[in-house]
């Protein structure tokens, strides 16, 4: 099933590795099944303990996981009626944003995300989630649509940053960030944004001026990515560990500046080793806050999306 | 530009000798053409080689005195000094490059803000300044960009913004990345409100300024060969691999794209910003000023010969 182990993984999967086996040869020995149960709690408490431990470089390598759960499985997971929704009308279909009606519950909902690929060819197709200006100029098409039609908007944020390309600058990849930021921070209608993976930079805040900023408790959210940031800063792209120190970017780190509002607890062991009961804390809490927008003015939304914004940042005085 | 040549071609004879006997910062060389300029002169063209063209960089003082009216300039915002609250540390501390950024750079950080009359119109205004750390935005940069789109709104006057940046600043990490937000969501009232804003392109100016206020200009205006995007020229190679075309990302194929509304050299600026405001607001022409009262001797000058003779 994995594709990938990382480092800090190894233990515990070796260990379910061992439990597995022993399922296997026990063939259902009562004996045997209370020294299983034992190695189950021990493997469980031994995740628990290194995850409570992670480095900021393992919240990023974790953060960027090929096994994490992508916005697509979010959807088909947690919503029902997803009707896909194309194109930005002027040049193109950007599959590295996905985006369509469906329902949260009762709700109908506008979802908005971008989309990582599972294996080559699907990243070729979805560009590894890094979308061009269609992608973002779709977004806001999307977001209209849903402010015509009265429908809040959810966006999953999961990319390492907006594509750096020719064509991409060709067609304006900074009005495109710029004027979804700009839309964002007026929609008549409650937002929220969920980062699941990697917040990376102004390709992922294009879809995140929203009246909640929501993380998964293994999700990162940063201004550069650390091997960015290394390059410059260290002139070494290597010192991308230390600069993933000093970014700040961990979902708590997010929590302790001011910036997320709510970090939602992912299964032990990440939301690719318990993805049903990480995508039902999600439904939950983005229900839950939506409850909460609906209960306010559309006027009172907009005042208190504008302060929170507003407030960001920290100044000193002469 | 004969001033020019007639100029450089009394220096030619002795090159050699001058090249030792020129102090220093009296005379620049342009770094297009290669052609040496008297200082005092190339900044009195506003830094505008007068034989190719060539835009040089501008310090922000000699930004602000070549775009707004004598006299009116009021710098607002002064007392905002940035801290350190990731207490960031790359191969020095960032107090340490603010530090020094301010001695060498001014208190600023890397934006003033006030108000002034450009051409005569009253506008809120502010101007990157790229030699403070690179015209970098953090929470100070970003709160001052932020007060004036809030200042055009109170005082029901246009924005200007002239932006020279390479980015989000790093050392203030995500709450830099969220300046983005604050000042577009600034922006975005002041178009409620039907207020112009016109946003100026200088070189160079990318990341999280392009991708923000800086491209949210009504218009938006660009200097000669400025380099404006997204990403920076070197990200974008290391990505595709491939040498990037001709002209790349300057402000000519940003025209050439539909990216900005008019390429203006900085000698017509101000008058372009004046006559541009002038028009998006309904207001009157510029007043053509007065032809200059001759003065010379046998001249009337109002006072010496009576204008009607007595009765
Ligand atoms: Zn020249």
């Amino acid at each position: 099933m994995s594709t990938k182990v990382l480092e800090f993984e190894r233990p515990i999967v070796e260990l379910e590795g061992k439990i597995k086996e022993l399922k296997h040869l026990s063939g259902g020995s009562q004996e045997m099944a209370a020294e299983i149960e034992r190695l189950e709690q021990k493997a469980r408490q031994l995740q628990r303990e290194r995850f409570a431990k992670l480095s900021p470089w393992e919240q990023v390598q974790l953060a960027k996981h090929p096994d994490r759960p992508y916005t697509l499985d979010y959807l088909g997971e947690i919503t029902t009626d997803f009707v896909e929704l194309r194109g930005d009308r002027a040049f193109a279909d950007d599959p590295a944003i996905v985006g369509g009606l469906c329902r949260l519950g009762e709700r109908v909902v506008m979802v908005i995300g971008h989309q990582k690929g599972r294996n080559t060819k699907e990243n070729l197709y979805r560009n590894f989630g890094m979308a061009r200006p269609e992608g973002y100029r779709k977004a806001q098409r999307l977001m209209r649509l849903a402010e015509q039609f009265g429908h809040p908007v959810i966006c999953f944020i999961d990319t390492a940053g907006a594509y750096p390309g020719i064509g991409a600058e060709e067609r304006g990849q900074s009005e495109a960030i710029a004027s979804s930021l700009e839309l964002m921070s007026v929609l008549r209608v409650p937002t929220l944004s969920l980062v699941i993976g990697e917040g990376g930079s102004g390709g992922a805040l294009a879809i995140g001026v929203t009246d909640r900023i929501l993380m998964l408790e293994h999700a990162v959210y940063s201004v550069i990515s650390p091997r960015g940031c290394a390059s410059i800063l260290w002139k070494d792209p290597e010192a991308e560990q230390a600069a993933a120190k000093q970014l700040r970017m961990t979902a708590l780190d997010l929590k302790t500046l001011g910036i997320c509002d709510e970090i939602i607890p992912e299964a032990v062991g990440g939301a690719h080793r318990g993805f049903t009961q990480t995508a039902a804390a999600v439904a939950e809490t983005l229900t839950r806050h939506l409850d909460e927008l609906f209960s306010l003015s559309v006027d009172a939304l907009l005042a208190a999306r504008y302060d929170k914004f507003r407030r960001i940042g920290h100044l000193e005085r002469a | 530009m004969a001033w020019w040549r007639r100029k450089k071609e009394a220096l030619e004879p002795d090159s050699a000798k001058s090249k030792n006997s020129i102090p220093k910062g009296l005379w620049s060389k342009c770094e297009s053409c290669g052609e040496i300029t008297y200082t005092d002169e190339l900044v009195a063209n506003l830094r505008v080689c007068p034989v190719c063209q060539h835009h040089a960089p501008m310090p922000t003082a000699e930004r602000i005195a070549a775009t707004v009216d004598e006299g009116t300039w009021q710098e607002l915002d002064q007392e905002l000094r940035s801290g350190d609250p990731l207490e960031f540390h790359d191969q020095q501390p960032y107090p340490d490059r603010l530090a020094r950024a301010m001695r060498s750079a001014g208190p600023g950080d890397a934006f003033l803000s006030g108000l002034g009359d450009v051409d005569g119109v009253p506008v809120s205004v502010g101007f990157f300044a790229f030699e403070f750390m690179g015209g970098s935005m953090g929470s100070v940069v970003g709160e001052k960009v932020t007060r004036v789109f809030e200042r055009a709104l109170e005082t029901q006057r246009p924005a200007l913004v002239l932006s020279a940046s390479g980015g989000a600043r790093m050392q203030e990490g995500v709450l830099s990345l969220m300046q983005m937000a604050k000042t577009s969501a600034a922006r975005a009232r002041l178009r409620e409100a039907k207020l112009p804003y016109i946003s100026v392109v200088l070189h160079p100016t990318t990341g999280g300024v392009a991708a923000s206020f800086a491209m949210l200009g009504d218009l938006v205006l660009a200097e000669p060969k400025a380099l404006v995007g997204f990403a920076g020229p070197r990200v974008i190679q290391q990505t595709i691999g491939q040498d990037l075309p001709k002209g790349f990302q300057r402000a000519e194929f940003l025209l050439e794209h539909g990216m900005v509304d008019r390429i203006v050299p900085r000698l017509e600026m101000k008058e372009q910003l004046g006559t541009l405001l002038r028009l998006m607001m309904g207001a009157p022409p510029r007043p053509v000023p007065p032809e200059p009262e001759p003065t010379d001797d046998g001249e009337p000058d109002g006072d010496g010969e009576p204008v009607a003779a007595p009765s």
